[in-house]
């Protein structure tokens, strides 16, 4: 890659970094529990993106990140009180900052009014500080390549005759950009033919300022009279080393995006004088392995212990360690056929490999975990937008961001998770007024808190809102036709027809929640990701959605089964107990269905080989084996099949990807014998019965 | 031996962009990434010019200019500071703290090569 393309990229990789540091800083600020160090973060963050955004010339951001930076300065410095209303604007402009540095990186536009708007506010409460040092000019010289002057300033006597000082014009001229000025003597005549009062020099001087003609002439005002003055504007100068010398290989790399440096000639007493008129560099450029002790100087440099890593790398590695379990789990086989006894060596050198085998999958695994940290800390800003857009008041609450999940299950739960923080405000939380009419705070309350439980991540958005208005929700699916009127419906079964297809309670269908598809695209994505989303709601008290989600989507323990000789995988999370099912206590329902007596309870028995079309013949009761499995919502049910092979992890391979979506199948998987077995989808198997079971009910559940 | 030149910044992309400025311009580049940092660096290295910055975590840059000029040994290393900051103020305290010379962020490759080849003895 072009060298400043990758520069680009990485600027951009670490603006992120930085703007989520901002966010959680503010957001720390906000609640009163920030330590000086984390203004100081906070300010070190919009400073670097300033910073870096000055080399790319990204002058919207500049310009905007250096007033931000200004206000968080006077935080810093104690001069500007972060007041809930300082606290409101400084999140705000993190959130604008946020658009500009996207707009920056994806050529896209921002809205212009909004960014001027902060700035003015900004500009006032910076008023309101007492005695605050005047703003810094907001930096023009950042954007534009600065103009060089230059200038033949030749005095006549009459400029010495006044008693003006040369070097004193030349220092008042340097107040204006770096100067670098020449003094032509051609014109001065032997010493002996040296009238001591005449004028025999002519400075040709060179200024690179942005600044204005008049106000070089300013600074030669007092001896206007007394001298040659020509000015003239030109191009910026042209660099004393050539380009092509420095920078090697480099398409794009412009230098007219780079104003030059302040350079500051005034040394601190400290330090010996270096020389200023250094001869000129030698223009030989020197080629010296630089780059290999570059490399040695950045392992040096490694002073954090984290490292950076492609994840395609990763994700190769993660794909050969999936192939390594399926390999070893071949040899284990072919070792077992072979009837190599279990004490010899080769059999217990292969149990060796095979913890090894796992642990190396495991390590793999946990270098792709992260914590939904990074997805929570969107989560601020889209409350204060969307709470903004409904004129309701609200707060998000935060718990678990620490709690890690594969980075492939973290990027897809961003989407969901957004639609059902939408809808928790748009449609949970009531309106200020009518919350301090029912006695609650007029600020709503969002939850969103993330948790592990048994092998799957468990994320929970709930509100306390007004609970789901199950009347309204009833009338809206009898209307859609998605009920029919006498249907008898539970509570949580009228909570879950928000989730069908269409189904929207807002009479107007609002921008905020999107076009009524919220919920059920919701439940869509989250069971494309082998999760499941429940909803419990209590009127009057809010509602709260849980969504659970496997850990990982590239590999999952099971129970090896199978059903008229195809060999199936059910995900072992999924199953609550084996059994032995005995004819007596199985009872023929509608004819098509059989339930099975479970402790003193009724459940719909499956025979998986006949759900799944490989027989039409129901198994035999005494040469099956039973397995009670628990779908979502702990929906329960009974699967029949002929054998039960023991446990095993396995790599999921995409059916989708690789064939294409099958009803009732999650995934599929390769066997140690090289044999492809399908991974059962337990949620849509155990539906099926209940549907059917159903079947003169709401048509309802027969979503999938 | 060609010119070290020691460059302490907190930002990976300015550090990559020194880096490629400087390389290309013949100097050997240390880097680092705050002044702690930077001062771990000196331990085994002696660069010829430090560039630093002066907004970092952990030590900032004044922090880490009078750290250098505590050692008699470093006395006369040229240090200059690249920063986004005009303010006087801080520019002051950069100098009272020992710096070489003050460069203002965005900079210009050519003309930062051009002050760390004047300022290298």
């Amino acid at each position: 890659m072009d060298p400043m393309a990758a520069i680009r990229e990485t600027f951009f990789q670490e603006c992120e970094e930085q703007l989520a540091e901002l966010e959680a800083g503010l957001i720390l600020m906000e609640s009163g529990a920030a330590e000086a160090e984390t203004v100081n973060a906070v300010f070190r963050a919009v400073h670097s993106i300033k910073g870096g955004a000055g080399i790319f010339a990204l002058d919207a951001l500049v310009r905007f990140a250096h007033v931000f930076e200004t206000a968080l300065d006077q935080v810093r410095s104690g001069t500007l009180a972060t007041g809930p209303g300082v606290m409101n604007l400084l999140l705000r402009a993190a959130d604008v900052l946020a658009d500009l540095v996207r707009a920056a990186r994806d050529n896209g536009v921002v809205d212009e009014t909004r960014t001027a708007a902060l700035v003015v506010e900004f500009t006032q409460i910076s008023n309101l500080g007492h005695e605050l040092p005047p703003a810094p000019k907001s930096q023009p010289t950042v954007c534009a390549p600065v103009p060089t002057w230059h200038i033949s300033f030749t005095p006549t006597p009459a400029l010495y005759a006044k008693a003006n000082e040369t070097a004193l014009l030349l220092r008042e001229l340097r107040r204006l950009g770096p100067i670098e000025a020449v003094v032509d003597t051609t014109h001065l005549p032997e010493l002996s033919e040296m009238d001591p009062e005449g004028a025999y020099l002519t400075w040709n001087i060179t200024l690179e300022a942005d600044c204005a003609e008049q106000a070089i002439r300013n600074v030669f005002e007092f001896v206007e009279d007394d001298c040659d003055l020509e000015i003239t504007a030109a191009p910026p100068a042209e660099p004393s080393l050539k380009p092509g010398d420095i920078i090697t290989g480099d398409n794009g790399f412009s230098f007219e995006f780079f104003p030059p440096p302040v350079f500051d000639e005034e040394e601190p007493p400290a330090v010996p004088e270096p020389e200023h008129h250094a001869p000129p560099p030698s223009p030989v450029v020197r080629q010296s392995p630089v780059e290999a002790m570059a490399a040695k100087a950045e392992s040096a440099a490694a002073v954090s212990a984290t490292i950076r890593v492609d994840l395609d790398r990763v994700d190769r590695m993660i794909d050969l360690v999936g192939e390594l379990v399926i390999n070893e789990a071949t040899l284990s086989q072919r070792v077992l056929e072979a009837g190599i006894a279990r004490a010899s060596g080769v059999a217990m050198a292969l149990e060796e490999l095979e913890h090894l085998t796992r642990e190396i999958q495991d390590s793999v695994m946990a270098i792709r975990a992260q914590p939904v940290r990074s997805v929570f800390q969107r989560m601020p800003r889209l409350v204060r937008e969307v709470a903004a857009q409904t004129g309701k008041q609200a707060r998000l609450v935060t718990e678990g961001e620490s709690t890690e999940v594969d980075k492939t299950v973290i990027e897809r739960i961003a989407d969901p998770l957004t639609h059902m923080i939408r809808n928790a405000i748009d449609h949970g939380l009531e309106s200020p007024e009518k919350r301090l009419a029912a006695g609650k705070p007029a600020e709503g309350l969002v939850r969103l808190t993330a948790l592990h439980r048994s092998g799957r991540i468990v994320l929970e958005v709930s509100d306390d809102g007004a609970g789901i208005n199950r009347a309204r929700v009833k009338e809206k699916a009898l209307e859609n036709g998605l009920i029919s009127p006498d249907a008898t419906l539970t509570d949580d079964e009228i909570d879950n027809l928000i989730f069908l297809p269409g189904f929207s309670t807002a009479s107007t269908v609002s921008d905020i929640s999107g076009r009524g598809v919220g919920m059920d695209v919701v439940r869509q994505s989250v069971a494309a990701l082998g999760g499941r989303i429940a909803i419990s709601s209590r009127p009057g008290h809010g509602s709260s959605f849980t969504l659970s989600l496997p850990l990982t989507l590239a590999v999952l323990d099971g129970m090896v089964i199978s059903a008229r000789g195809h060999t199936l995988i059910i995900p072992l999370g999924a199953i609550v107990e084996t059994l032995k099912p005995k004819a007596a206590d199985v009872f023929p329902l509608d004819g098509e269905i059989n339930v099975i007596r479970l402790r003193g309870g009724y459940v719909p028995m499956v025979d998986v080989a006949a759900s799944l079309g490989y027989s039409d013949e129901f198994v035999e009761l005494d040469q099956s084996v039973a397995l009670l499995v628990e779908g979502e919502g702990g929906v329960r049910a009974v699967l029949l099949a002929d054998a039960i092979h023991g446990q095993r992890q396995v790599v999921i391979k995409s059916l989708e990807a690789n064939y294409r979506a099958v009803p009732g199948i999650a995934a599929a998987t390769v066997m140690g014998d090289g044999r492809v077995a399908l991974i059962l989808d337990v949620d849509v198997v155990v539906k099926t019965t209940r549907s059917e079971l159903n079947r003169p009910e709401p048509s309802v559940l027969e979503a999938h | 031996m060609c010119t070290t030149v020691l460059t302490v910044d907190d930002s990976r992309a300015m550090r990559d962009m020194l880096r490629h400025s400087l390389l290309a311009a013949g100097f050997r580049v240390l880097q680092a990434e705050d002044g702690l940092h930077g001062l771990e660096v000196l331990e085994t290295e002696r660069p010829d010019v430090i560039v630093t910055d002066i907004n970092m975590p952990r030590m900032d840059g004044f922090g880490f200019i009078e750290a250098v000029r505590r050692d008699e040994a470093r006395r006369s290393m040229p240090v200059l500071v690249l920063t986004t900051e005009i303010d006087a103020e801080k520019k002051n305290r950069a100098r009272a703290a020992g710096a070489t010379g003050w460069i203002v962020k965005p900079f210009d490759p050519i003309k930062l090569v051009e002050a760390i080849r004047r300022v290298a003895a």
